[in-house]
């Protein structure tokens, strides 16, 4: 088969997978999602055993298997647990000014971190431990990114 | 396996599959027909094929035979690997064959990974998977102090060693000032720091103990499994579930230890004779050596740089060049195991460590998932789970 592999270029087709989805929040996700929307304010759930305070909000705590059935109001500050600063993304998926910084963030009241985006900040300017602050989108829709993102807080070290 | 390299168009799936089972059909003097049952694997998303088990049975060989399919992300290969052990130590099965491949070169792999997050509350964030390791490696340089260069010391090795390995799919000769001056990723990972995607297949086969020695090659014997699984967000192995709970990394030092109990394992530096691991990017290299036991918290650093997991050293961490030079993700933690057989029954090549007894092998997964194996070339007293 030499003979022809040296004429024709293999064949490679292209192609895309657009599926649509119906994804549900459910309830608990719902009342966060809500509460972020209407009333900027950060929600997180209770286990009714442990006491862990999760958000983002979970109904079932992973460790007691027990329901997360009490909702706790939580600060709009937190520590940043660790993060990271991306130079290069995917042009389809996130398609955000570059550089920008991405971190595990605990919000005052809450036992668990979730992951949020960072700017306004120096290079070199983030480090673990600090403390960082929500700025809420003007126009919010009812999803996390209703948080446009976090920045290190002013006037607290 | 097949060689490891970044593209392969001149086979589809299925026959990349095929040469890989053929390989491993001959080297154990077996036919199609001698098959039991057939542990395929791969990310479905990433060649956008679903029903992998049914699709590829020309390529596999499992036409009307019992299959069954894993997808389990970055150690899809170790738990196709823990899944053959489970048929033929279950006593069920006494020849079955594990097949782990992929075609990363027909992927998005960013635009594929991102399906295995939440949509709700990690994929509006997501910035791919280099970035989530990138959070890790932040974490522990801040925990223990390690630097930019300590992992650029395992990036070097692991290509140094990738040059004894024909397999592999990079084979680069690289200073710990190229690793540092490659352009940065997500800081503080760097292009030299990260593996590459690669296309790829890898089959082995499992025998249960009342045929395993009926092959032309000696048998390397499973000693013992263990996995363990935390995630549900991307904040979960990083801040939720571990270091509050005085834990690093739970999924992986709890396989260890309950590996290492299971089958004797106190000093793993001295215990074991070479290790295959996925290492995905080099600050795996600092942070797994001590969740794996080979050292205290914080002490990676200072006993990658003594030299004891270079060729020569105490225990060999990836004589093929690891996950660093090739990844054909579905096939990478079957690879590890491979590697370990060869070790064991001493046909490494150049890449052979002298007299292996004990080998061990990881699968990691960008879900902190963590599947861990020990392989020896005695035969166990007894199967451990
Ligand atoms: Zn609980």
């Amino acid at each position: 088969m030499e003979d022809w592999r040296d004429k024709q270029e293999l064949v490679v087709m292209e192609g895309r997978i657009k599926v649509p989805y119906r994804w549900s929040a459910g309830e608990v996700g719902t009342r966060y999602l809500e509460s972020l929307r209407d009333e900027k304010r950060f929600l997180g759930t209770k286990c009714g055993e442990c006491g862990k305070v999760y958000h983002v909000p979970r109904r079932n705590c992973p460790h007691c298997f027990a329901e997360c059935s009490q909702w706790v109001e939580l600060g709009s500050t937190g520590i940043l647990e660790t993060y990271t600063v991306v130079r290069r993304q995917h042009p389809q998926l996130a398609p955000l000014p570059l550089p920008y910084g991405y971190g595990v963030i605990k919000l005052e009241g809450a036992d668990t971190g979730f992951l949020h985006l960072l700017y306004e900040f120096e290079e070199g300017g983030l480090a673990p431990g600090m403390r960082v602050e929500a700025v809420f989108a003007d126009q919010r829709e009812g999803n996390i990114l209703d948080v446009r993102y976090f920045r290190p807080a002013k006037g607290v070290s | 396996m097949t060689k490891q390299r970044s593209s392969r168009p001149d086979v589809n799936g299925k026959e990349l599959i095929n040469e890989a089972v053929r390989m491993a059909l001959d080297d154990a003097g077996m036919t199609r027909k001698d098959i039991d049952a057939v542990v395929i694997g791969n990310m479905d998303h990433f060649e956008g094929i679903n029903y992998v088990d049914t699709w590829s049975v020309d390529g596999s060989g499992a036409l009307m035979k019992p299959i069954m399919k894993l997808t389990t992300g970055g150690t899809t290969g170790s738990t196709i690997a823990m899944a053959a052990y489970y048929h033929v130590a279950s006593g069920l099965f006494d020849r079955v064959l594990a097949i782990g491949w992929e075609k990363n070169s027909e992927s998005d792999t960013t635009g594929a990974i991102i399906t295995a997050f939440d949509p709700f509350w990690d994929r509006p964030i997501f910035a791919g998977a280099v970035a989530g390791l990138a959070l890790e490696a932040t974490q522990y340089m801040h925990l223990t102090g390690a630097t930019e260069e300590d992992a650029a010391y395992v990036a070097v090795r692991e290509r140094k060693h990738a040059l004894n390995n024909p397999y592999a799919h990079l084979h680069m000769n690289l200073t710990i000032e190229d690793v540092m001056k490659s352009p940065y990723l997500s800081w503080p990972v760097k292009m030299g720091d990260m593996c590459p995607r690669t296309d790829g297949a890898c089959a082995l086969v499992f025998a249960s103990e009342d045929v395993a020695e009926d092959f032309p090659q000696k048998p390397a014997w499973f000693l013992g499994v263990a996995n363990r699984h935390l995630w549900a967000y991307t904040s979960d192995p990083y801040v939720n579930q571990a270091i509050e709970n005085g834990w690093w990394f739970p999924a992986m030092e709890w396989s260890a230890k309950e590996l290492y109990d299971k089958v004797g394992i106190t000093d793993p530096l001295e215990q074991i004779d070479v290790a295959e691991l996925y290492l995905p990017y080099s600050f795996a290299g600092l942070r797994y050596m001590e969740s794996l036991g080979f050292c205290g918290r914080g002490e990676g650093p200072a006993l990658v740089r003594s030299g004891a997991f270079d060729m020569g050293g105490k225990c060999p961490v990836n004589p093929s060049g690891g996950v660093m030079s090739s990844n054909a993700i579905g096939a990478t933690g079957l690879i590890r195991v491979a590697e370990c057989v060869w070790q064991i029954q001493g046909r490494a090549g150049d890449r052979q460590v002298p007299e292996v007894k004990v080998a061990l092998a990881t699968g990691f997964g960008g879900c902190f998932w963590s599947d861990i194996m020990l392989l020896g070339a005695d035969k166990p007293e007894k199967v451990r789970g």
